[in-house]
């Protein structure tokens, strides 16, 4: 044998490489020779199903599908399909075993492997294949009393957020997380956020501190990586406030003054366009414009439920006919702060493609004909009078044209890089839905079924995913911009 | 019966049957052929000038779909009214490419009025909804198809109610408000 085999006095037993397969997960052994990484080439032999023959020379030649890698005695260079790659060591040898470093998987082994193989060496992972496992770094910056926890996942990658008592669930829509060791620097006892930790295999818990009050979410995609920002804020106590010596802190710049404090948004109703006969548009596949709408309103109501803690209503949750002045008066009758509307839209000209955001329009002949809202002097039961504002039912919007006309354009922003918008992606008009509705009121085309590209794209998990997230993080906005005037 | 009885009853019978066909068969042939003459000459419906012919603006669907083009286009010329249907039964006919109409295939104009205040009621067969795809801006660009078309060429019109197969509808398709008359909205023009 001519590898050194004096080596062997040194050798440890460092963190396995932890290799994600479609299976599952399995450890691959990893032994330290004079602190580099090595592996077992039979171990990679059973795991990859190569072949290995040992020369009477010392040579080692690897086999794989009629491909093959040789590695030379004391040599960095190895030869792999016939071209050279440079290894960190050369190849050695301890208990009878050949140790390979586990440079040779990305930079030999990956190179004749008919199934991706990516070694992520800091982190100790091995990914086989199609398994997506996201880069998450988590960082926590105290802002003012309060805090904000930034999380980054790389590629992108969706997240639901749930709270339990005293701990914050992010639940990934991941394969596997790869996060580094600890993922949080040790917190001290008072602080919003005591430890982030990962459980198997794609969610993160973090555990609150005793101060926490509440806290706010938001996600937006950045480049190629997902930012989910937790904005915590601490209970308001005497203690905090009179600590001695402690400077007044200033108020937390990204929080709205309200926050903690009843939301004025607390019922949303969504409603899903279309249903029973009236299939809307469809599709050149035969997508139909209900199941579409239906599909992504559950999304949408579990998602705000779930992240924002606010009640929504669902117009129709099953596939059944509902005359159009119904819908609003769900809406109305539930007293609803926000109405929104789901369709896909539709044009003789395929070409069409994009979501647009419609909100209402009223024609000047409304106030003409004498409907517009009116003050009318009535008896109270205490006696004497007092003026109420009339408005005709189907009138109702005009007040709210402003909110809705913001909530349009903050939908616009948030569609930005999520949602492919159209030429015109906000837009009027007369739109018996919204013109009745009492509230803020928005109709949402999210695309054009009529395209066929689209129609796939609106039947997909993805869009649907990125169209739910963009929606959830405008009904934020609008949240704490209503809570910002209402504070003022 | 006496020669005489006979005589009588056979001068009764011939007077009552010249007297019935002069009411039942003379009286109304008489009448119905002065009708008709009538008619011919006060006929609300004719073209003043047969043959003259007009140009006004019709509407379709632009090329990428989100706007309508206005197209200039003759059609025959009528007083009032009759212009207004002469108008619209050219916006509904089908089209051949490249123009595409935002009016349903099957589309037929049932009958048209104008009100003293401008107010237009445009009655379209029921293939207006029945066969319209669906979709906001598609049902957007049908509505101010013919909305514009009137209101764009008849300055006497000022406002436009659709109505289908003689009702009024909430929507064509669940999104454009019909229950009242419509102005000219030329941002949907590109």
């Amino acid at each position: 044998m001519l590898f050194a085999s004096q080596l062997s006095s040194q050798v440890a037993a460092p963190t396995p490489l932890a290799m994600l397969t479609k299976d599952g997960r399995r450890a691959l052994a990893v032994t330290l020779v004079n602190d580099q990484e090595f592996v077992a080439l039979d171990d990679l032999s059973a795991a990859f199903q190569l072949t290995v023959r040992d020369d009477a020379l010392g040579a080692v030649t690897v086999f794989y599908k009629g491909k093959t890698i040789v590695l030379t005695p004391e040599q960095t260079l190895a030869s792999v399909a016939g071209r050279l790659v440079s290894l960190p060591s050369a190849p050695t040898r301890a208990a009878r075993r050949i140790l390979v470093p586990v440079e040779f998987i990305s930079r030999a082994l990956a190179l004749i492997y008919d199934i991706r193989l990516d070694l992520r060496k800091p982190s100790h992972l091995l990914i086989v294949g199609d398994v997506r496992v996201p880069r998450v770094t988590v960082r926590y910056d105290v802002v003012g009393q309060g805090g904000r926890v930034t999380i980054d996942a790389t590629p992108r990658a969706d997240s639901t957020l749930t709270q339990d008592g005293s701990r914050l669930t992010i639940k990934f829509d991941a394969d596997a997380l790869d996060t580094a060791n600890p993922l949080l620097t040790a917190q001290g006892p008072q602080s919003l956020i005591q430890d982030v930790r990962v459980v198997e295999p794609a969610t993160l818990v973090v555990t609150l501190g005793p101060r926490f009050a509440g806290f706010r979410s938001t996600t937006q995609p950045v480049d190629t990586t997902t930012r989910l920002t937790l904005d915590v804020v601490a209970a308001q106590t005497d203690a905090v406030a009179a600590a001695p010596g402690a400077p007044p802190a200033p108020p937390p710049p990204d929080l709205p003054p309200a926050f903690g404090q009843p939301a004025s948004i607390r019922t949303i109703a969504i409603d899903a366009g279309h249903g029973g006969a009236d299939e809307g548009v469809k599709g050149p596949a035969g997508t139909k414009e209900k199941d579409i709408a239906l599909a992504v309103a559950r999304r949408l109501k579990a998602a705000i439920e779930g992240r924002l803690g606010i009640r929504v209503l669902l117009t129709r949750d099953d596939d059944r006919d509902m005359p159009i002045d119904d819908r609003t008066a769900v809406a109305n009758n539930n007293k609803s702060d926000l109405l929104i509307s789901l369709h896909a839209n539709g044009s003789v000209r395929s070409a069409a493609t994009g979501a647009s955001i419609y909100y209402a329009a009223f024609e000047k002949d409304a106030t003409a004909a004498g409907t517009a809202p009116r003050a009318e002097r009535v008896p109270t039961f205490g006696g004497g009078t007092r003026d109420i504002e009339i408005v005709t039912w189907n009138l109702a919007q005009m007040r709210y044209l402003d909110a809705s006309m913001t909530f349009a354009g903050i939908l616009q922003e948030q569609f930005h890089d999520r949602v492919p918008l159209a030429t015109h992606a906000v837009d009027r008009a007369s739109l018996r839905v919204l013109e009745s509705a009492n509230m803020p009121a928005v109709l949402i085309e999210m695309g054009f079924l009529s395209n066929a590209d689209q129609e796939k794209q609106l039947a997909g998990a993805e869009f649907q995913a990125a169209f739910v997230q963009a929606v959830t993080d405008a009904v934020v906005t609008l949240r704490d911009a209503l809570a910002s005037q209402g504070a003022k | 019966m006496t020669p005489r009885r006979i005589a009588e009853v056979v001068g009764i019978t011939v007077v009552a049957a010249v007297l019935g066909w002069v009411l039942f068969v003379g009286l109304p042939r008489w009448y119905a052929a002065r009708s008709a003459r009538g008619s011919v000459v006060a006929a609300p419906t004719a073209p003043v000038t047969a043959g003259r012919k007009i140009k006004v603006r019709l509407f379709y669907v632009s090329e990428d779909g989100t706007r309508l083009v206005g197209v200039d286009r003759e059609v025959p010329f009528g007083e009032g009214m009759d212009q207004a249907r002469e108008i619209i039964t050219a916006q509904v006919a089908p089209v051949i490419e490249p123009l595409a109409s935002a009016i349903p295939p099957g589309t037929t104009l049932r009958s048209l009025f104008i009100t003293a205040h401008g107010e237009a009621y445009v009655d379209l067969s029921r293939e207006v909804a029945s066969a319209h795809p669906g979709g906001t801006l598609n049902e957007i660009l049908t509505v101010y198809t013919i909305v514009n078309a009137l209101t764009a060429n008849l300055p006497a019109v000022q406002s436009v109610q659709v109505l289908v197969d003689g009702k009024e509808v909430p929507t064509l398709a669940g999104h454009v408000d019909l229950g009242r008359p419509l102005v000219k909205n030329l941002s949907w023009v590109q």
